[in-house]
């Protein structure tokens, strides 16, 4: 509490402070956001209509490419990194993230990681356009010459998030206030906890299959070419032994977030914790062996087909286990519906439908016909724009006022609920309809027969964009305007976070609080 | 001899393809099919779907009963309960049987679809960037199968589609009724995936791999679909079609095919003018090639070469022949594609369009001895 920041650029530039960080995570994938969902307008303006009216199917796939890589890599996990950095420590009574100087440095590679991904659109022969699961051979022999800054790019944010997570186990596992036990933790720093051994794990993977591709293009190996020796189906089942994880990666921390929501709002706490810790490892133990189930048409053999059906299904115990918590954590509380609970109920809801279409998909045979169409692209949306998405923007109303010690207009918030609900819905409910009626995904033009759906969807998503656009002005608005917080915040709220005042001082905790 | 083997051949598709099924834009499912495999798939299909509707309604009732009655303005006071083990094991334990229950259907209907044995015709399939090409195997007959032009000439026109807009193409694949065909799925440049969603059959074509699929169709018919994986530039644009014809139908054709290719063998014996070459491989050009190298030559700087001021079409002869033929780094060989004809004309057409004139002619002669001489 001696001194608090210093002032103009070099504040951010040079700052360990694990506020200023998280600000500057969450600033930064918001920006993200941004621009991943122009990408994501440009292919939806596209296919408003049958023919090609608006780019060519080359940009067009360097669009699906890149909105895929801005989203997942740019937009939801440094969002996540962000959350962790604000909340983590205040949550567990530590006064800073345990290694900060390697904080600082994990969050700067990030903007030159993007820079640099960005920049490829303006090389000769364009961005990255194989699709953000980049398959080889389309992703080595027959790239663009892009590829390598791309590959470059991801070994940056491969570092960034694996030097994040070691922070974040690091500060969990030595740093917590006495009498924190492991089980008395919040469910965030649980989730988090296991979701950065996940990142430890898999991000290396990630950047071996880089690695590879960048070998087979520059130095004339063969890992992935089938002339040389190589073999394009190892590409697959590396890359989702990384990818499968890291979908989990962009959810377990979301179910955190919820955790701590619902039952403020219900002002009930959390029905079965310690159930949900274990949900969440076994869900973590199982993303590792149900990679194959991205792969189930390239001809894998019998055996390794059903092993992967039947472990994949499993998923779907845990991950009930966690809905019916939550709905039990309602159930008999005495509930308010402000904003922050409006994105967590909005949550449950279309994260099961989302859980619904993936344990269709996840049954082989049939997985024949959604494979690679807008089914799929429908359910993984359901996971990731309610899942990850709406839980950010939950965790963001939840937490705003502890960060800037400012209330946000609740009319503005629940406005912007709706429509950001309501454009969700109109985008992705339909692709369930064109998927099942065989449109096939990352195609730029189409049959008549889809016309109708994608019409639909290309409505939702603009008004989805709409709604983000007002987003920015409510944090602006508050940050700017708002009308001053009380500590408390929310009447239901518990936790080590409220207990200090709003906004939270520089430093919290420097001497560490006695939890009981 | 062979017009009247046409004509009669015309008149027995007309007779037998019942017309593509009215195209419904509010199709919101997965359709039946008209194999087992497709039949089972769909019954599989609706009855998961069925139980996560089932799962839904209560899950969700629950929420909404609990958001109508447990609100704070309704003056309730919240209960403190949280912990149950009873419960959580009930809602760990039944769900497990659930997937028990739908494991036994779905692991009966993956048997289904993995056993490619006893087939009685054998078709390897080909993906190519952005063709199929199918090969009867044993029986002598090959062909390229690409997107049709009508389709191609509506892509970038504002008139309304017609109904099989890019579903169609020059040559369908044609299969016999009544018999278990087993498709040997491959790709010779990228990654493709050949998926016809009435007969349930999505293989992935993998280049290096050969992956096995089987259908067997009962009655004739047509059957659409497209390719499943991200192939590159022109994926949205290399669909399938399978007509289902009777036995001897299917003989006739076969035949027919037969015919053709001797016919092809014959002409590339003949001489043509530089007229008659620059006129075709005009037509060969803007069919085969255009996609990469663009209508007017200029390529896509940084993806495909220029075709104007390009040192292979304004060099030596015998590098053009081999770019061509044999293709090159993302460059298709065109070899077996083309007849020696149309990469005669192809080749003329490319050393005397776009101002580079070289003045000199490639004869169909000239295509067969290069690749003879291989
Ligand atoms: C799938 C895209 C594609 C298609 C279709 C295609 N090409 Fe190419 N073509 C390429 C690429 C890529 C190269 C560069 C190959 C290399 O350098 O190894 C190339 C190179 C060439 C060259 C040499 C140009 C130079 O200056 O290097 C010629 C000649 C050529 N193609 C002719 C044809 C003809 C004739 C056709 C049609 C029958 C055709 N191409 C169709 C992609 C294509
Ligand atoms: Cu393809």
């Amino acid at each position: 509490m001696a001194h608090g920041p210093a002032k103009g650029f070099s504040r951010w530039l040079y700052t360990t402070n694990h506020k200023d960080i998280g600000s500057m995570y969450l600033w930064f994938s918001f920006a993200m956001f941004f621009l991943g969902g122009i990408f994501a307008l440009v292919i939806r303006a596209e296919l408003f209509q049958p023919g090609m009216q608006i780019v060519d199917p080359n940009f067009f796939n360097q669009m699906t490419t890149m909105h895929g890589l801005v989203m997942v890599f740019g937009a939801v996990m440094p969002a996540f990194v962000g959350l962790a950095n604000w909340m983590v420590p205040m949550m567990i009574g530590a006064p800073d993230m345990a290694l900060p100087r390697m904080n600082n440095w994990s969050f700067w590679i990030l903007p030159f990681a993007f820079a640099m991904l960005a920049s490829t659109l303006f090389m000769e022969g364009g961005a990255p356009n194989f699709g953000w699961t980049f398959y080889a051979p389309l992703s080595t022999t027959y790239a663009p010459a892009s590829v390598t800054f791309f590959i470059f790019a991801v070994h940056i944010m491969g570092a960034s998030s694996i030097m994040g997570s070691i922070n974040i186990i690091a500060t969990i596992l030595n740093m917590r206030a006495p009498g924190m036990t492991l089980m008395k933790m919040p469910l965030f720093v649980w989730t988090w906890l296991i979701t950065a051994y996940l990142l430890i794990a898999v991000m290396p993977v990630l950047a071996g299959v880089v690695t590879m591709m960048l070998m087979d293009i520059h130095f004339g190996t063969s890992f992935f070419d089938a002339a040389g020796g190589g073999d394009p189906v190892l590409f697959q089942h590396v890359f989702w032994f990384f990818g499968h994880p890291e979908v989990y990666i962009m959810i377990l921390p979301a179910f955190g977030v919820v955790s701590a929501i619902i039952p403020t709002f219900a002002r009930k706490p959390l029905f079965g914790y310690s159930s949900m810790v274990y949900a969440t490892a076994s869900i973590a133990f199982l993303s590792f062996i149900v990679w194959a189930h991205h792969m189930f048409t390239v001809g894998i053999p019998l055996l390794g087909e059903l092993f992967f059906m039947y472990a994949t299904m499993l998923i779907a115990v845990p991950t009930g286990v966690k809905v019916f918590n939550w709905v039990t954590t309602m159930w008999k509380g005495a509930m308010t519906f402000e904003t922050p609970m409006l994105f967590s109920i909005a949550f449950v809801i279309l994260f099961t439908i989302g859980g619904f279409s993936g344990l269709m998909l996840a049954i082989a045979p049939v997985d024949f016909q959604y494979h690679d169409t807008y089914f799929v692209v429908a359910h993984f949306h359901y996971v990731l724009v309610p899942g990850a998405i709406f839980s950010i923007t939950a965790a963001v109303y939840y937490w705003l006022p502890k960060w800037c010690g400012k209330m946000y207009d609740e009319t503005l918030g629940k406005t912007h609920f709706w429509l950001a609900f309501a454009g969700l819905n109109i985008t992705f409910f339909p692709m369930h309809f064109s998927g099942l009626a065989y449109m096939p995904r990352r195609i730029p033009d189409y049959n008549v027969a889809f016309a109708n759906w994608n019409m639909i969807s290309s409505v939702g998503a603009f008004l989805f964009g709409a709604a983000q656009v007002l987003f920015l002005y409510i944090i602006i608005r508050t940050i700017v305007s708002g009308k001053k917080a009380t500590d408390q915040v929310w009447e239901g709220a518990t936790g080590l976070e409220w207990s200090v005042p709003s906004p939270a001082p520089y430093h919290t905790f420097s001497t560490p609080p006695e939890v009981k | 001899m062979l017009s009247i083997f046409k004509r009669s051949l015309a008149l027995l598709l007309a007779a037998s393809l019942p017309v593509a099924a009215e195209i419904d834009p509010w199709q919101y499912n997965l359709t039946e099919g008209v194999t087992s495999v497709s039949q089972n798939v769909y019954g599989l299909h609706m009855f998961i779907f069925y139980i996560c509707c089932i799962i839904g309604v209560i899950v969700f009732g629950a929420m909404f009963v609990s958001m109508y009655l447990h609100r704070k303005s309704r003056g309730v006071e919240a209960s403190q309960f949280h912990e149950s083990v009873k419960l959580e094991l009930v809602w760990t334990i039944v769900p497990a049987l659930i997937l028990i229950g739908m494991a036994f259907p779905a692991t009966k209907s993956l048997m289904e679809i993995y056993d490619t044995d006893n087939a009685e015709l054998d078709i390897i399939v080909t993906g190519h960037q952005w063709k199929w090409q199918y090969e009867y195997r044993g029986e002598g007959v090959s062909f390229f199968s690409n997107l049709s032009q009508k389709s191609k000439d509506q892509i970038y026109s504002a008139d309304a589609k017609s109904d099989d807009y890019l579903l169609d193409v020059d040559n369908p694949l044609v299969i016999p009724t009544g018999t278990k065909v087993r498709f040997l799925v491959t790709a010779a440049d990228v990654i493709h995936s050949w998926w016809v969603p009435e007969l349930a059959v999505k293989r992935d074509a993998i280049p290096g791999y050969i992956n096995e699929a089987w259908t067997k169709v009962d009655e004739p018919g047509h059957f659409v679909g497209q390719c499943a994986e991200l192939c590159g530039k022109d994926h949205g644009f290399m669909p399938i079609e399978v007509k289902v014809v009777s036995p001897e139908e299917f003989e006739s054709w076969l035949g027919e095919k037969r015919a053709e290719a001797a016919a092809i063998a014959e002409a590339a014996k003949q001489t043509f003018t530089i007229d008659q070459l620059l006129e075709e491989g005009k037509v060969v050009y803007d069919t085969y090639c255009a996609a990469c190298h663009q209508a007017n030559g200029q390529g896509v700087p940084g993806a495909f070469p220029a075709i104007a001021g390009s040192p292979i079409a304004m060099g030596d002869v015998g590098l053009h022949m081999d770019r061509v033929l044999n293709g090159g780094v993302g460059m298709p060989p065109f070899g077996e594609q083309l007849t020696p004809v149309q990469s005669a004309a192809v080749i003329t057409y490319q050393r005397n369009a776009f101002g580079n004139n070289m003045g000199d002619i490639v004869q169909p002669v000239d295509v067969v001895q290069y690749q003879q001489g291989q």
